[in-house]
């Protein structure tokens, strides 16, 4: 949502900088002989008011650009920021009845662990859920299970346990409200949020 | 005797493909005795008698589905209607006169006028007549066989409209039960269980179907009867967080047991009433604890799991013994302990490696069973242990049945089942294999069946 609108806003900011530099300022009417000397003054006074009005609001462009431009450079980094935040977000998934770390998701959480060694105070919350095949009482210990299965992994990697919170949902929020193997494979997962310290997230 | 016949050929036609799934279950489930035993035949034919007053035509059809469901008789349908009931007084025909007349005879000890070898010709062994003496219902129980009145219950029915009218009729179906059989009935029971995180409410005998609690932003689980039947408890589920409360079932009052900062779930009131016993899941894993609800006070863990989840406690009925659910032989499977927590052993056989998980374990109130379902070739069926023998028997084959709930009687269970195609609350008859669907709605979820209900529950707004 903000990266487009930064971007009219960057837009709308250069075309107002472009408008007024494209049109300088007249030149101070020759004096003429003859003319009438208050009528005279008075002009000249408007036309420094005009000259210092002018003035200022190319000060004030020059400052309008030169914020902009660091907002630029904060989006740039909100969107290093989103890139490390969609890592850290990638899911991870499970065997039917299993909390097992599936090998093909440790690569997963090794990049998980290197975001958060980069980014020492961001804390995050892992949310294990289970498919609807399964008996429903027993899926929030088993949801219990996967998340905390992760944080382990997470915690024997170097990862401060105190960063991590767990949480089960069972099989109360399927991501596929699907009755078959492809809908159940994407609902036994691990889903990971960031808690805290995530404003600003380097990448590792 | 009809009934009879019909139940037999549909049993027949039923037995093949239960015995094709017994097979395929079988070579999983070594040692698992399948099926149902089934004896016709020996079960007492009843008779309702019909009368020409229309006075207790509503109370006659609630207690006809009571005695017909408790599956403890063969129901005997009069041919021709109440044409059969012959040689009545003809004073007690005569209009004005007829409840005097038919109250004189039936507090005479004798049963005016009732043809008892017709009825045994035609099977009965009980014949039942109702009537209206002034404003109470009398009903007189004929031991046809011995050709007497066995029994006359009096019973102060409120009025057909009332909302307490049909709890009142099964209360008297229960008292039938007991005067002819010697055991109560289960008619003045009722079912709790959950539609979309909402908590529900139904009668025994499938009516009274409505919504008890529902709680914004929350989802109701687990709900539980305590034993007399005045309190329910159940779970309250939010983002990961699991909160118990117990909630009076005549009032609708209630508290917070657990403050919801972990996740609670799967309450029990211990058999005494005095304390709440549940499973809660932390990080190190899921395990079963106690809180004494008298004193509000003295949460106890009963189990340490460590590298296993122990949840789902059951208590027996008397208190001593806690069957439950553990993963420590790698899959969920059932469990027994002492009540503090000392002695834990496996309760429920099974095959390690081959036999699939096991769960949601319900004590039957005699003490001698513990159903609860287990994954058969993917989905869940129901099995009962045998507490005595250690021994377990498939229920259940059709579709996927599971979180089944015990009848006070300890010979109904009510479960849930898609056999039908959509997720439907039904009963089984252990003692028959009769299955009847007891709520149409789909969606059901953790039914929980209450014990006899006491009279003051009637109130329940």
């Amino acid at each position: 949502m903000t990266r487009p609108l930064l971007l009219v806003l960057a837009g709308l900011v250069t075309a107002g900088v472009v408008a007024c530099g494209g049109n300088p300022q007249p030149a101070t009417p020759a004096p003429q002989a003859n003319a009438d000397s208050i009528a005279a003054a008075e002009k000249a006074r408007q036309d420094s008011i005009a000259a210092a009005e002018a003035a200022a609001r190319a000060r004030e462009e020059a400052e309008r650009v030169a914020r902009q431009r660091t907002a630029d450079s904060l989006a740039a980094l909100g969107r290093g920021t989103e890139a490390v935040r969609t890592m850290l977000a990638t899911m991870i998934h499970f065997d039917f009845d299993k909390w097992n770390i599936r090998s093909d998701d440790a690569g997963t959480l090794d990049q998980k662990v290197g975001i958060l060694q980069a980014n020492s105070n961001a804390h995050i919350r892992i949310a294990g859920h289970c498919d609807e095949r399964g008996s429903d009482e027993y899926n929030l210990a088993l949801g219990n299970r996967r998340a905390t299965a992760a944080k382990q992994y997470l915690v024997s990697h170097g990862i401060d346990g105190g960063r991590i919170e767990t949480q089960s949902f069972g099989k109360e929020r399927p991501l596929d409200p699907g009755h078959n193997e492809e809908a159940w494979s994407k609902n036994r997962r691990d889903e990971f949020d960031i808690t805290s310290g995530g404003d600003a997230l380097r990448q590792p | 005797m009809c009934w009879a016949a019909v139940g037999c050929l549909l049993t027949l036609s039923v037995l093949p493909s239960f015995r094709l799934s017994a097979q395929d279950t079988s070579a999983i489930d070594r040692g698992v005795r399948i099926g149902i035993v089934y004896r016709p035949g020996v079960r007492p034919g009843v008779v309702l008698l019909p009368d020409r007053s229309t006075a207790l035509d509503s109370a006659r059809a609630v207690l006809a589905r009571d005695l017909d469901y408790s599956d403890r008789f063969e129901l005997i349908t009069l041919p021709g209607g109440d044409s059969i009931r012959v040689s009545a007084p003809a004073a007690a025909r005569a209009p004005g006169a007829r409840t005097t007349a038919g109250a004189r005879a039936h507090t005479g000890g004798e049963a005016a006028g009732l043809n008892y070898p017709l009825y045994q010709a035609l099977g009965a062994d009980f014949a039942i007549a109702l009537a209206a003496v002034r404003d109470t219902t009398q009903v007189t129980i004929h031991d046809v066989t011995a050709g007497a009145v066995r029994r006359l219950l009096k019973a102060r029915l409120p009025a057909a409209t009332s909302s307490q009218f049909r709890m009142a009729v099964h209360r008297l179906a229960d008292q039938i039960v007991e005067a002819t059989l010697g055991t109560a009935g289960t008619a003045a029971t009722r079912v709790l269980f959950v539609i979309d995180g909402k908590l529900y409410q139904i009668d025994s005998d499938g009516a009274g179907f409505k919504e008890i609690l529902s709680t914004k932003g929350r989802e109701i689980l687990s709900p539980v009867w305590d034993r007399d039947g005045r309190r329910i408890a159940y779970m309250e589920f939010w983002s990961g967080h699991g909160q118990l409360f117990v909630q009076d079932a005549a009032t609708g009052r209630r508290r917070a047991v657990t403050d919801g900062a972990t996740l609670d779930f799967t309450p029990v009131f211990s058999p005494d009433g005095k304390g709440l016993t549940f499973s809660r899941a932390i990080e190190e894993g899921t395990d079963v604890y106690t809180f004494n609800l008298r004193d509000n006070c003295c949460l106890q863990r009963l189990t340490v799991g460590r590298f296993s989840d122990n949840l789902s406690p059951a208590y027996s009925p008397d208190g001593q013994r806690i069957a439950f659910v553990s993963t420590r032989p790698g899959l969920p499977q059932i469990y027994v302990m002492a009540a503090d927590g000392t002695d834990e052993q496996l309760f429920a056989p099974f095959d390690y490696g081959v036999t699939g998980s096991s769960n949601a374990p319900d004590w039957s109130p005699d003490g001698q069973s513990v159903a609860f379902h287990r994954d058969v070739a993917g989905t869940l069926q129901v099995f009962v242990l045998d507490v005595r023998t250690r021994t377990v028997r498939q229920l259940t084959s059709l579709g996927r049945n599971e979180d089944p709930t015990w009848a006070p009687d300890s010979r109904h269970v009510a479960f849930v089942s898609d056999r039908s195609g959509y997720r439907q609350l039904w009963v089984i008859d252990m003692e028959t294999g009769r299955i009847r669907p007891l709520l149409q709605q789909s969606g059901v979820r953790l039914p929980a069946w209450s014990p006899r209900l006491p009279e003051t529950e009637q109130s329940t707004p």
